[in-house]
Formats: structure tokens, C-alpha cells, sequence
């Protein structure tokens, strides 16, 4: 990262946290920079920066969020995206892709999951977001299967759950204009799949986790 | 050096800075003894009362300090401080209470459009749609955008909620600073008359919290503000109409109306107090939020002053305007 983003990085954390009034909650271990795999509830297109910016700033330097490739690719979203949240751009799972993956399990999958391993491989952090959609911010989603695939792919990765509060009432999904609610970034302890645990027993456990720390 | 050969403060009203210097003399005297307190006491049981009552002092510098420098400052600065207090204290309400997916253009319109215009129309010394334009344009405008929305589960509850919210942290706080657009006579009266208002408002809190600390024994709401005590609304009310009698020469107040109005402020400061603690044990929460360290929300601070200040300011123009 040149001056230019790294300015720009702490400028917009900065601004995220003001705006979003975010206040992060750590209830498992202290913020570490070792590496981590942050899952969260997704309700908004701004889950990630509040996220994000809600991390110390030594951990958010080596932490990449995953977000949509649609929606980030334009303009001076993709300029942020690239250079200042350095973003991980994946497709979103539309009905095409669906139907492209049902003809081509592996390679559907093998597309979602290489640029996650990557990152990994390279030891830094990932936030990501297991529902694969945005929901109504009422209720979690069931998670997709992406998580186990990249724990199974990465034993003894560290995952921490991260529940997301009120991110759908600043920015719903459909709406183009932000008010300024007051947000909650709760993060929980860190979980690894268990040896033998299988995909609906480990994606079951890990979502109980995420809703744990919303009455938190 | 007297105070009015500072050359930077030439320009502005002796009486205003005179006042809000007293004010800062007055809290240097409490930091020292909170600074006392915090070196010679030893209980563990005072220690969390003490290190609150110190964070609530720093707090009440900076709030001073930035009241202080807005009211010098003029009309215009003051007006958009409390502004930008409007729009911390409802986005602290608006977070509280649950609203829905159908409500968001609303709030965006109570955030962004109705905010800034009552402020705005206080600019513009136009009291006939100051006095309405919530009350009767807003409140029937956002109900109509919400049924325009679509969702109609729990729509009474959800209307009600946002009308609430603009009611107390938009239309009552504008009228702290509208009172600089009532035809009073002498210099910067208007300005005066909020200073007052502030300073009895809060000291009423203040001494209040004093009061129940120290001579508390029956409480008067126990479900609803465990802390209010009989004893320390009495001594503190009484206390801080005397202020109000004292501090008079802000006012074309007698005597008897500076003790009547002051009476006015303590009892509705403390109907504000109680009401909005009734919102916070209805939500299962102790304070509206975190921003002002030691107090909690900006809610919490100036929940007496929503309820004193469009009496204070009614009672003023009925009585003392043409």
C-alpha cells in the first residue's frame, strides 16, 4: 500500500466509525493480528466497511474482506475496493451462477473458493459473510457451504463470529440512502472445525455461535 | 487585568461572559474537589461513585467550553449547535426503539429535511411556522410516506414512535435556542435568556444528583428512575430555584416570576427526566448512549431540558412580549 491508501484507509475507517457510531465489542479474546477468518450476519452493503474499520488498525491492514463483484466494481467503489478496503471481489451466487455451478459443481466451486485460499495462503485475514446474500436484517440465514469448504480445504483455521447490529436499518438492502442509527460490532470467540465434524453439524455450530452474541 | 480589556473579547456582551466565567469558576472549585475526594477517600463502595462523579466533571468542561464558545459566538453558531444536538439526540432515540424497513425514507426525511429546516425557520425569526411545522406539516406528511411505503404491520406503534422522536428531540429542543427570536429588549436578551435556561435546567439535575447522593433516602419512582429520591427533588428543586432568583439579571424577571419560572423549569426537568428514563426501562437499557463519558447519551443529558424548554420559552412570551 502506497502513502496515498494507507491515508485514505485510515480516513474512511475513520469515517465509518463516526458515521456508524460502531462500537466494537470483543467478548472472546483480545484483537489479535495473527490470522483469522471474521464470519458475520450480512444485512447491508456496508457490512464490511463497519466491520472492517472496527478492527484495530494493525489487524485491518492485513484483513481483506470478501464483497460482491457487481456491486463494488464501478467507479470510485471500485478505486475503494482495490486500494483502500483491498477487497476480494467474488461473483455473487445469482440464478445464472447457480444454474452455471449446478452443470459444473466443482468448478463453480473451485472458482469461489481459489481467490479465498490465495489470501489465506499469503497469511492474511478474511472477513466474509457464510448467509452468501444479504438478508432482511430481521432474521440469520442458513450458511452457505463456502465456510466448511475453505476449513476443510485449511485445517485448524481460526474462525471468529462477528454479529453485525442494526446495519440493515443504516442501509437496507434496495435503499440508496444511508441514516445515521447507531451500529454494534460484537465479536466472539475464536472456533475451528473439529475433527470428523461434518458440513450441516460444523455450519449449524458455527451459525449458533454468530446468534449467540446477539442478546450479548 | 479586568476581564474587558481582553482585546479578543472586546466585541462580545460583558454580562454573557461574565456569567459563563462565574460558571467556569464554579466548576474549577468542583474538579478541585473531586480531585480531593478522589486522593483522601478509601472505600471501595465510594470509589465507583467518585471516579463517575470526576468523568461527569471532565464531560462538563468540554460541554461549557462548547456551549460557551457557541453563545459568544452568536446566533447562527448556536443555532446549528443545537442543531447537531438534535440529530445525536434522535439518532440515539431512533436506535433504541425498533423501527422497520418501511420507516426508512421516513427517518431519512425526520434526519436530513425536517431537522434542519425547524432550525432553519428559528434563523428566520418566523415564529407562526416554527410553532406548527412539526406538530401539524410533519406529522401528517411522515405517517402518509410511511403508509406510502407499503408495510403496514405494527403501523400505529411505528408512526407513533418516529412522531415521538421528532417531538421531543427536534420541536422541544429547537425551543431552547428559538428563544433568541422573541422581540425582547436589551442586547443580546435572547441569548441571555437560553443561558438561563440552560444553567437552571441542568444545575437542577445537578444539584438534584447532589441532593439524593448525599441525603436520598425514599425513592419516588423506584421502577422507573432508581435514583430519584423525594429528598433530593425537594433539595434540589429548591436549591436551584434560588440559582434561578440569583441569577436574575440575565432576565426581565421580579423576584417572585424568576422563583415561579425557575419552579416552572425544575418540574418540568424533572417530568422530562422521569419520562424519557420510562422510555430507557421500557427498551431494557440504563443510558440512551456512550458519547459523553460519565453522563452516558446526549439523550441523557438533556432529557430535563426537553420538557423545561417550550415551557420556559411559552411562559416568557406570553408574559413578556408585546
Amino acid at each position: 500500500m502506497n502513502f496515498l491508501e494507507k491515508a485514505a484507509a485510515r480516513a474512511v475507517a475513520g469515517a465509518a466509525q463516526f458515521i456508524s457510531g460502531a462500537q466494537a465489542r470483543w467478548f472472546g479474546d483480545a484483537p489479535t493480528t495473527e490470522q483469522r477468518v471474521y464470519f458475520a450476519n450480512h444485512s447491508s452493503h456496508l457490512d464490511f466497511v463497519v466491520l472492517w474499520s472496527s478492527l484495530p488498525p494493525e489487524v485491518r491492514m492485513t484483513t481483506r474482506p470478501v464483497a460482491a463483484a457487481d456491486y463494488w466494481s464501478k467507479g470510485l467503489r471500485q478505486w475503494m475496493a482495490c486500494h483502500v478496503f483491498r477487497a476480494v471481489l467474488v461473483a455473487r451466487a445469482t440464478r445464472a451462477a447457480a444454474a452455471e455451478a449446478l452443470r459444473h459443481p466443482e468448478q463453480g466451486r473451485k472458482k469461489m473458493i481459489d481467490p479465498l485460499l490465495e489470501v489465506l495462503d499469503s497469511g492474511e485475514s478474511l472477513i466474509l459473510f457464510p448467509e452468501g446474500t444479504r438478508g432482511n436484517g430481521y432474521e440469520v440465514a442458513a450458511f452457505k457451504s463456502g465456510l466448511h469448504t475453505l476449513c476443510v480445504a485449511r485445517p485448524g483455521m481460526k474462525l471468529v463470529p462477528v454479529y453485525l447490529e442494526n446495519l440493515s436499518r443504516v442501509l437496507p438492502k434496495g435503499e440508496v440512502l444511508v441514516i445515521p442509527i447507531i451500529c454494534k460490532v460484537s465479536f466472539g470467540s475464536a472456533m475451528e472445525m473439529r475433527a470428523g465434524e461434518g458440513q450441516e453439524e460444523f455450519l449449524t455450530r458455527a451459525r449458533a455461535a454468530l446468534c449467540g452474541l446477539r442478546d450479548a | 487585568m479586568r476581564l474587558s480589556s481582553w482585546r479578543l473579547l472586546g466585541g462580545v456582551d460583558q454580562q454573557l461572559l461574565h456569567t459563563l466565567v462565574g460558571i467556569l469558576a464554579v466548576l474549577a472549585v468542583a474538579s478541585v474537589v473531586g480531585l480531593v475526594l478522589k486522593f483522601t477517600m478509601r472505600s471501595a463502595a465510594a470509589e465507583g461513585t467518585i471516579r463517575n462523579l470526576n468523568q461527569r466533571l471532565a464531560a462538563w468542561w468540554w460541554m461549557v467550553l462548547i456551549f460557551g464558545t457557541a453563545l459568544l459566538s452568536g446566533e447562527i453558531v448556536s443555532l446549528v449547535l443545537f442543531g447537531l444536538v438534535s440529530l445525536l439526540a434522535l439518532r440515539e432515540y431512533i436506535t433504541l426503539v425498533p423501527t422497520r424497513r418501511g420507516d426508512h425514507r421516513a427517518l431519512f426525511w425526520s434526519f436530513f429535511i425536517v431537522t434542519p429546516l425547524q432550525y432553519w425557520l428559528i434563523a428566520e425569526k418566523w415564529y407562526g411556522l416554527f410553532a406548527v411545522f412539526i406538530p401539524v406539516w410533519v406529522f401528517l406528511f411522515l405517517p402518509t410516506r410511511m403508509a406510502m411505503a407499503g408495510e403496514t404491520e405494527h403501523f400505529l406503534e411505528r408512526a407513533a414512535k418516529v412522531q415521538w422522536g421528532l417531538m421531543v428531540c427536534v420541536y422541544c429542543v429547537s425551543y431552547a435556542p428559538a428563544l433568541m427570536l422573541l422581540p425582547l429588549p436589551g442586547a443580546k436578551a435572547g441569548a441571555k435568556l437560553l443561558l438561563y435556561l440552560v444553567v437552571v435546567d441542568q444545575m437542577s439535575d445537578v444539584l438534584q444528583y447532589c441532593w439524593g447522593k448525599l441525603a436520598g433516602r425514599h425513592k419516588i419512582a423506584p421502577l422507573v428512575s432508581p435514583n430519584k429520591t423525594i429528598e433530593g427533588a425537594v433539595g434540589g428543586g429548591l436549591s436551584a430555584v434560588g440559582l434561578g432568583i440569583l441569577m436574575r439579571g440575565l432576565t426581565p424577571f421580579s423576584v417572585g416570576a424568576a422563583a415561579g419560572i425557575s419552579a416552572a423549569i425544575v418540574v418540568m426537568g424533572f417530568a422530562g427526566g422521569l419520562t424519557m428514563s420510562a422510555i430507557k426501562r421500557d427498551r431494557g437499557v440504563k443510558d440512551y448512549g456512550t458519547i459523553i463519558r460519565g453522563h452516558g447519551g446526549v439523550m441523557d443529558r438533556i432529557d430535563s431540558l426537553c420538557f423545561a424548554a417550550p415551557v420556559f420559552f411559552h411562559l416568557v412570551r406570553y408574559f413578556y412580549t408585546p
